[in-house]
């Protein structure tokens, strides 16, 4: 089975979507002559057309906004934001009119539109190319959330977003663009064409949205992940020799409940993991959500590891981003406790 | 004179305030008939001097003149003047049904029928109104049933949104009437979207945005301009300044650019002021900028010089912040009687026909309130059901909402 990076199998998506229906509409900033500043786009424009995929302005509620009009009309954008921090000029965008487009018309006008990201820190990017916004999304209702973390994933995963009716934000965390990176700063990635997640079919697939994998099998504690961290959870557990249950959540909204509430009840510990910042991120959900369902359950605590509450800084980087030491501490707390 | 020193901060104000004697002075309206009507594939930067016009064709004697007179025949005049005032009607109805209780709020089009009225008949069947909320002249004069309107309105059980959206907030696609957002200037955007979405796809239909004057502020307006000269899409931009954003003149918004319409300039779009209150100037202005837009010659930015005669809502009082008489002050009249006098004036109406037509579309739209009515008002009667608010938010409904629909014990 061919091997591909992440950008490749999102590309990859993009290509088969838009071989196999003339709707589907790629644009954004760079993304049309160039490809994209990360290449998720790259050839598209020279195998499509310059009608469905092109370049466009510098507004992001322009590009948002405009996706949502030809939506209306029937096409199936998939737009890029550059990097997730540029996304709120179009937020306006998602939040009023995106999202609430089926509910307010009753059905009359739709808007299945994706709107991609690269997402995520660990590239020194400072506060301008590091964030994690998912939460400003979970919260919305009328919205799909979507963070993958490898190309078998996000190929089929934007495929799927592509095709579905409803609008899908999908953030890409970037520092995975190459390799299942895993806190591990100081060492070299391995390339996706060395992990078994960098196996990507050709053609089309998809992988539904709301389902969860269990990336790690487990039994002393549940660890609820995404993106990035879901290799930083699997390091801590290798690490502390701890046997964990590694969970990839996946698709944030709709969220899989079930396989998640089916873990903790198992291991009857859970550490939630994000690295976004703490205060009203989508882990505090994710703690409720277990807290109501799992209660009787629970022999601990349910931990919380984040990004501290800081804008994201660029000096202090890996002070900043929760590795497997933190992660690894708050294993350790969550058995002791 | 520039003068170094103590830099001193600029707030615009209006000529005047309550109290005060209304003073239109500063609006230079020129003569009916005196604008050129130019070629549809005009070099734009050889009229630019339009954005600073206003394109009119009734005079004061009630007489069609100039070259943009001249597009619709008798029969199409008389139905123009019945849909601006089946509106009119309607909205005296449903403000006063917001009075009595029956629902939470309303917006009438007073002084503005013209607009929406007009510029409906411009367009053809499977064009696409990106409207705001003073824009239901484009349903009525493309036949949308009055008591769909009013169900509406009411949030009542046969309301076609179920409930969800604020009254005047209509949705329908098959009457090119794209969901009032009810959020403001965002819609721009999207007319744009849609109509490059018609050129991709090779289509011939066209999009129709709708912005009020103190809306243009918002940036997806610049957005929009961007994007629609970028693209050259087919679409028409309108501007409806009616002098006021609830309390705020409309030089708030404007600034020192002149006029709504020399927004469009700086964008190479073709930009136009129109007499809003002159339903012959309005159509065939509108009629201008589809065919551009149909031959592929991209976007035109139409404002459209009204006034808002009415409150911005039933939830505002004018009274506050311009004096009572401003709008029987306003040079440019009222868009029902202009029309009226040039029927007058061309032998086919009368003042008894008038008053009589008067008499019968009162009878309608009492007959449709009622009919309306008969399906509930927003907090009496028939209602759309708990189980619909939880309906409609996706395709298919998700877990957790079906969760919280059994929570609701719906």
């Amino acid at each position: 089975m061919p091997r591909r990076t992440m950008i490749e199998a999102i590309r990859d998506a993009m290509d088969v979507s838009m071989g196999r229906d003339e709707r589907v509409i790629v644009y954004g900033e760079d993304v049309g002559f160039f490809g994209g500043v990360f290449r998720a786009t790259q050839g598209l424009q020279a195998k499509y057309g310059k009608s469905r995929c092109f370049d466009a302005p510098i507004s992001e509620s322009g590009i948002v906004g405009s996706a949502i009009g030809m939506a209306a009309y029937g096409l199936r954008p998939c737009v890029e934001v550059q990097f997730a921090d540029y996304v709120y000029p179009a937020y306006d965008q998602i939040v009023s009119e995106a999202a609430r487009l089926r509910y307010r018309s009753n059905g009359d006008f739709t808007c299945p539109i994706v709107v991609r990201m690269p997402t995520g820190g660990g590239i020194f990017g400072g506060q301008t190319h590091s964030q994690s916004p998912e939460a400003l999304f979970t919260h919305v209702s009328g919205l799909k959330v979507i963070v993958p973390s490898n190309p078998h994933d996000a190929k089929g995963l934007l495929i799927a977003a592509i095709e579905d009716p409803d609008p899908v934000i999908f953030l890409e965390p970037k520092r995975l663009y190459n390799g299942p990176f895993d806190g591990h700063h100081d060492k070299p990635v391995t390339p996706w064409s060395k992990h078994e997640l960098g196996e990507v079919p050709d053609g089309h697939y998809t992988i539904p949205l709301g389902k969860a994998a269990i990336r790690r099998q487990g039994s002393a504690v549940t660890v609820l992940a995404y993106g990035t961290m879901v290799y930083v959870a699997q390091a801590a557990a290798e690490e502390t020799g701890i046997d964990a249950e590694v969970v990839d959540l996946r698709t944030l909204l709709p969220l899989d409940l079930d396989t998640i509430v089916a873990s903790v009840k198992k291991t009857g510990r859970c550490v939630v993991v994000h690295e976004a910042t703490l205060t009203s991120g989508f882990g505090a959900e994710l703690v409720s959500l277990v807290q109501e369902n799992c209660f009787y359950h629970l022999e601990a605590p349910v931990a919380r590891v984040a990004g501290w509450d800081t804008p994201y800084p660029h000096a202090q980087e890996w002070d900043y981003f929760p590795g497997p030491a933190r992660v690894g501490r708050a294993l350790i707390e969550t058995l002791e406790a | 004179m520039a003068d170094a020193g103590m830099l001193r901060f600029h707030v615009p104000e209006p000529e005047v305030r309550p109290g005060g004697t209304p003073d239109f002075s500063n609006v230079t309206i020129p003569k009916a008939g005196s604008v050129p009507r130019p070629e549809i594939d005009v070099d734009p930067r050889t009229i630019r001097d339009m954005a600073f016009s206003i394109i009119r064709v009734l005079n004061r004697a009630g007489e069609a003149v100039g070259p943009w007179a001249g597009l619709l025949s008798d029969q199409e005049l008389l139905e123009g003047l019945r849909h601006m005032m089946t509106l009119r009607t309607f909205d005296a109805r449903m403000q006063m049904a917001q009075r009595q209780g029956k629902t939470s709020f309303y917006m009438q089009h007073l002084g503005e029928e013209a607009v929406s009225c007009a510029f409906r008949k411009a367009l053809q069947p499977g064009d696409m109104n990106f409207p705001t909320y003073r824009q239901a002249g484009l349903l009525i004069a493309d036949g949308y049933p009055m008591v769909t309107m009013m169900n509406q309105i009411y949030s009542n059980e046969a309301d076609p949104l179920k409930g969800r959206q604020l009254p005047v907030m209509y949705s329908s696609k098959e009457h090119g009437f794209f969901s009032i957002s009810g959020n403001l200037a965002t819609q721009y955007i999207q007319a744009v979207g849609w109509a490059m979405a018609s050129a991709i796809s090779n289509d011939s239909r066209i999009a129709a945005a709708w912005i009020g004057d103190g809306s243009t502020a918002e940036s997806d307006f610049h957005a929009a301009l961007v994007f629609a000269s970028t693209y050259k899409a087919p679409v028409v931009l309108n501007v409806v300044n009616n002098q006021w954003a609830i309390s705020t003149f409309q030089g708030i918004a404007r600034g020192g650019s002149g006029t709504f319409a020399a927004r469009g300039l700086g964008f190479g779009i073709p930009s136009l002021r129109v007499d809003g209150n002159d339903y012959l100037a309005v159509h065939a202005v509108a009629k201008w900028a589809a065919e551009r837009a149909r031959a592929n010659l991209g976007p035109t930015l139409v404002e459209y010089v009204t006034y808002r005669a009415g409150a911005h809502s039933t939830s505002d009082d004018p009274s506050a912040y311009r004096p009572k008489a401003e709008s029987d002050a306003w040079p440019l009249g009222d868009p029902v009687i202009r029309l009226k006098n040039h029927l007058i004036h061309k032998g086919i109406w009368s003042e008894d026909r008038h008053t009589q037509a008067e008499a019968e579309i009162l009878e309608t739209v009492i007959a449709a309130q009622k009919e309306a009515e008969g399906h509930g008002t927003l907090h009496a009667g028939g209602k759309p059901s708990t189980r619909d608010m939880f309906e409609g938010v996706y395709a298919e409904m998700p877990p957790h909402l079906r969760r919280q629909r059994q929570q609701a014990g719906v």
